[in-house]
C-alpha cells in the first residue's frame, strides 16, 4: 500500500486543493457572483427590458459576431504561422517568433489607435482599400480587424507546441505506406493538432467577446450598426446605471461560458476519438 | 561644568527647533485634484500658480496632484473610493451624483463657491478645414445633405452632452420650441455624423489626425488646442450664431477633505481660481474668465457670443433625464 501512494513535490493534496479553492474563489468566483448578486436586484421585468432592447440585441449579435469571425480567420493564418515555425528554420525566425506576443504586450488602446491610423481613408492600408470601396475602418470589417490583431497569439501559442512536438516520422510513415500531401495533412497531422486548434479557437474567442481598449477606436460606435457590447456596458456605467450594465455582462458571462463549455466538450471528444485511435 | 554646558545647549537646541518647525521646516500639503480630460494643460498652470501663492500665505509647500478621464468615469472613481480632496469636472450632473450616491459633499455645494461654483466657463464651437470649403456659418448648415459632422457620443462624454443641448437649443429657438421640429433637426444632424467616438479627445482625433469629416463640433478651449497643436494651419474655428453657456463646476469633496485635513487649503485652492491670476491663467488656456476685466482683455480671443444656459433645460439633472438617459431623446433618434 505505502509504496502505491503517489508522491509529488508539492506537499498535501488538502492543502493545495484547499489553496486553489480559496485563490479561485477570491479572484474568480466572489466578483463574478456580486455580478449576479447586483443584477439580481433589479428584478425580471427591468433586466428582460435591458437584455432584450433592439440596441442591445444588435450589440450581442456584433460582439459574438465578429469575435467568432476573427477567431476562425485567425485558426486558419495561426496555423500557417505556427507551421512555419515549428518547422523551418530561416534568419530572422526569433524576432518573427517576438512579434507573435506582441498583441499581448501592447496596451490595447495603443493596438486600436495603431490600427486606426493604418485602416482609415487616409491611412497607409486604407487609402488603398477604400478606393475599392472597401470601408475598413469605423465599420463591421474594423472590428474584426482590430480583433484578429488581439486574437492571433492565443492560436499560435496553443499550437505551436503541438506541431513541436508532432514527429516528422509520423509524415515519412504516411508518406511510405502510399498517403499523398492531402491524406497526410487530414488523416496525421490535423487530428493531432485538432484538440489544440479548439483550445486556440476558444480562447482567442473569450477575448474577442470582451474586447473594448482597442474596438472602440476603429469601431466608430454608430448605436446599432457598430456598437459593441462592452460599450454599451460603458455608456450604462455613465448614466449610473450600474444594475443595467451588470445585466448586460451576465448574459454575456452566460453565453460566453456556454459556448466555452461547448468547444471544451469539442476539444475532449476529439481527443479521446484521437486517444481510442 | 562642560558636561552641563553641553546639556545646555542641547536644550536650547531642541527648544529652538520645537518652537521653530513652523518657519524653519514648512509642512508639506498634497491635494488631490480628480478633473476631466481637457483641463490637463489648464490645472497644470494653475498647480504651479497656486503653489507659489500658498508658500507666500503661509510658508506651507503645496503639491497638487492631478487625475484626468471622461467626466462620468472621474465621478464614479471618486464615489468608488477615489480620495479626491477636490473634483472639477465636465458638468454639474456629475458632481450631484458624487454628492448623492457617494455622500460626500452637501447637496447644495454649487452654491457654495460664486457663479454656481463655475470659476471659468466654455462653450460649444465648430472646427472646419482651412478655409472652410463647405462654408460652413452656423447650424444650419450642419444639417444639410453632404456635410460630415463629428461629435463624440454623448451617452459616454460629458463633452458631448453640451454639443447636444447647444443644438437643441439653437433649434428650439429656431422652432419656437416645436417639439417635433427640433427632433427632426437634431435627428438630421445626427444622421451626418458617421462616426461617434467615446469621448471628447477622441473625436478631436478622430477629426484633426483621421481626416473625417467637414466640422467638429467641439469644446472652444479644445478646439483652439486643436488649432494651435495638432493641426497648425490646417483648421479654422467658426463661432455660431448662438451657442450653450458650458459651466463646468469646481467643488471640494468634504468628507475626503476632512479625513485629509485639507478642508482649508482646498478651499483656498478652489477660491484662487477666481482671483486675477486664476482667471488669467484660465483666459490663457482659453477658458472664459468669469473676471470681466480679464474677459476684456482677452476679447479678440474669446469673442462674445450669444450663450444661453443649461437653466433653459430645467438644469442637470432634469436634461439628463430627457435627453441622455434610456429612451431619452438621443436613443430616440437611433430607433429606440
Amino acid at each position: 500500500m505505502f509504496l502505491l501512494k503517489t508522491r509529488n513535490s508539492l506537499p498535501g493534496f488538502n492543502l493545495a486543493l484547499g489553496y486553489t479553492v480559496f485563490y479561485l474563489s477570491l479572484i474568480v468566483l466572489i466578483p463574478l457572483s456580486l455580478l449576479f448578486f447586483k443584477t439580481s436586484t433589479m428584478g425580471w421585468a427591468a433586466f428582460s427590458e435591458v437584455i432584450f432592447s433592439h440596441r442591445t440585441m444588435a450589440a450581442y449579435r456584433l460582439s459574438f459576431g465578429t469575435a467568432f469571425v476573427a477567431s476562425c480567420i485567425n485558426v486558419v493564418f495561426g496555423f500557417l504561422i505556427a507551421w512555419v515555425l515549428a518547422r523551418y528554420k530561416f534568419p530572422g525566425k526569433r524576432l518573427v517568433d517576438a512579434f507573435i506576443d506582441l498583441p499581448f504586450a501592447l496596451p490595447t488602446a495603443v493596438a486600436g489607435i495603431a490600427l486606426t491610423a493604418l485602416y482609415s481613408s487616409n491611412g497607409w492600408v486604407g487609402q488603398y482599400l477604400y478606393k475599392m470601396g472597401i470601408q475598413s475602418a469605423y465599420s463591421t470589417l474594423g472590428i474584426t480587424l482590430a480583433l484578429i490583431f488581439i486574437g492571433l497569439p492565443f492560436i499560435v501559442r496553443t499550437i505551436e507546441p503541438i506541431l513541436q512536438d508532432l514527429d516528422p516520422e509520423l509524415e515519412e510513415a504516411a508518406a511510405s505506406l502510399g498517403a499523398g500531401r492531402w491524406l497526410t495533412f487530414t488523416k496525421v497531422i490535423f487530428p493531432v493538432i485538432l484538440p489544440s486548434l479548439l483550445t486556440g479557437f476558444s480562447l482567442a474567442f473569450a477575448r474577442c467577446i470582451g474586447e473594448y481598449g482597442s474596438v472602440v477606436f476603429i469601431a466608430g460606435n454608430m448605436p446599432g450598426k457598430t456598437e459593441i457590447a462592452p460599450l454599451l456596458i460603458i455608456t450604462k456605467l455613465e448614466q449610473y446605471d450600474y444594475t443595467g450594465a451588470t445585466a448586460i455582462a451576465v448574459v454575456m458571462l452566460l453565453v460566453s461560458f456556454l459556448l466555452l463549455a461547448f468547444t471544451n466538450f469539442l476539444q475532449w471528444y476529439t481527443a479521446k476519438r484521437i486517444g481510442m485511435n | 561644568m562642560k558636561r552641563t554646558l553641553a546639556g545646555l545647549t542641547l536644550g536650547i537646541f531642541v527648544v529652538s527647533s520645537l518652537l521653530g518647525t513652523h518657519s524653519v521646516w514648512a509642512k508639506q500639503v498634497t491635494l488631490l485634484n480628480v478633473s476631466y480630460d481637457p483641463t490637463r494643460e489648464l490645472y497644470e498652470d494653475y498647480n504651479k500658480a497656486f503653489a507659489l501663492y500658498w508658500k507666500g500665505k503661509t510658508g506651507d509647500d503645496v503639491v497638487v496632484n492631478q487625475s484626468h478621464g471622461g467626466s462620468g468615469k472621474q465621478a464614479r472613481s471618486v464615489i468608488d473610493g477615489l480620495d479626491a480632496d477636490v473634483v472639477t469636472l465636465a458638468l454639474a450632473y456629475d458632481i450631484d451624483n458624487i454628492a448623492e450616491k457617494g455622500k460626500l459633499l452637501p447637496k447644495n455645494w454649487q452654491s457654495l463657491l460664486p457663479n454656481n461654483s463655475t470659476p471659468y466657463t466654455s462653450t460649444i464651437v465648430f472646427l472646419v478645414r482651412k478655409g472652410n470649403p463647405k462654408n460652413i456659418k452656423d447650424w444650419d448648415d450642419l444639417v444639410k445633405p453632404g456635410v460630415s459632422v463629428i461629435t463624440p457620443n454623448p451617452k459616454t462624454s460629458g463633452g458631448a452632452r453640451w454639443n447636444y443641448l447647444a443644438a437643441w437649443g439653437y433649434a428650439a429657438k429656431k422652432f419656437n420650441g416645436d417639439e417635433v421640429k427640433i427632433k427632426e433637426f437634431i435627428s438630421a444632424l445626427y444622421k451626418n455624423v458617421p462616426v461617434l467616438d467615446s469621448g471628447a479627445r477622441g473625436s478631436t482625433i478622430t477629426f484633426v489626425e483621421r481626416k473625417i469629416g467637414d466640422v467638429a463640433i467641439s469644446w472652444e478651449n479644445e478646439a483652439y488646442l486643436a488649432v494651435n497643436e495638432l493641426g497648425k494651419g490646417e483648421l479654422e474655428i467658426v463661432v455660431p450664431s448662438i451657442s450653450i453657456l458650458a459651466e463646468p463646476p469646481v467643488a471640494v469633496v468634504d468628507r475626503v477633505a476632512e479625513r485629509h485635513g485639507t478642508q482649508k487649503v482646498a478651499s483656498e485652492y478652489l477660491k484662487f481660481l477666481y482671483s486675477d491670476i486664476g482667471q488669467e491663467i484660465a483666459a490663457k488656456n482659453y477658458y472664459r474668465p468669469r473676471s470681466e476685466a480679464v474677459a476684456k482683455k482677452y476679447a479678440d480671443k474669446l469673442k462674445p457670443v450669444h450663450l444661453f444656459t443649461i437653466d433653459q433645460f430645467g438644469g442637470w439633472q432634469e436634461a439628463q433625464k430627457k435627453h441622455f438617459a434610456d429612451k431619452g431623446t438621443f436613443d430616440q433618434i437611433y430607433g429606440n
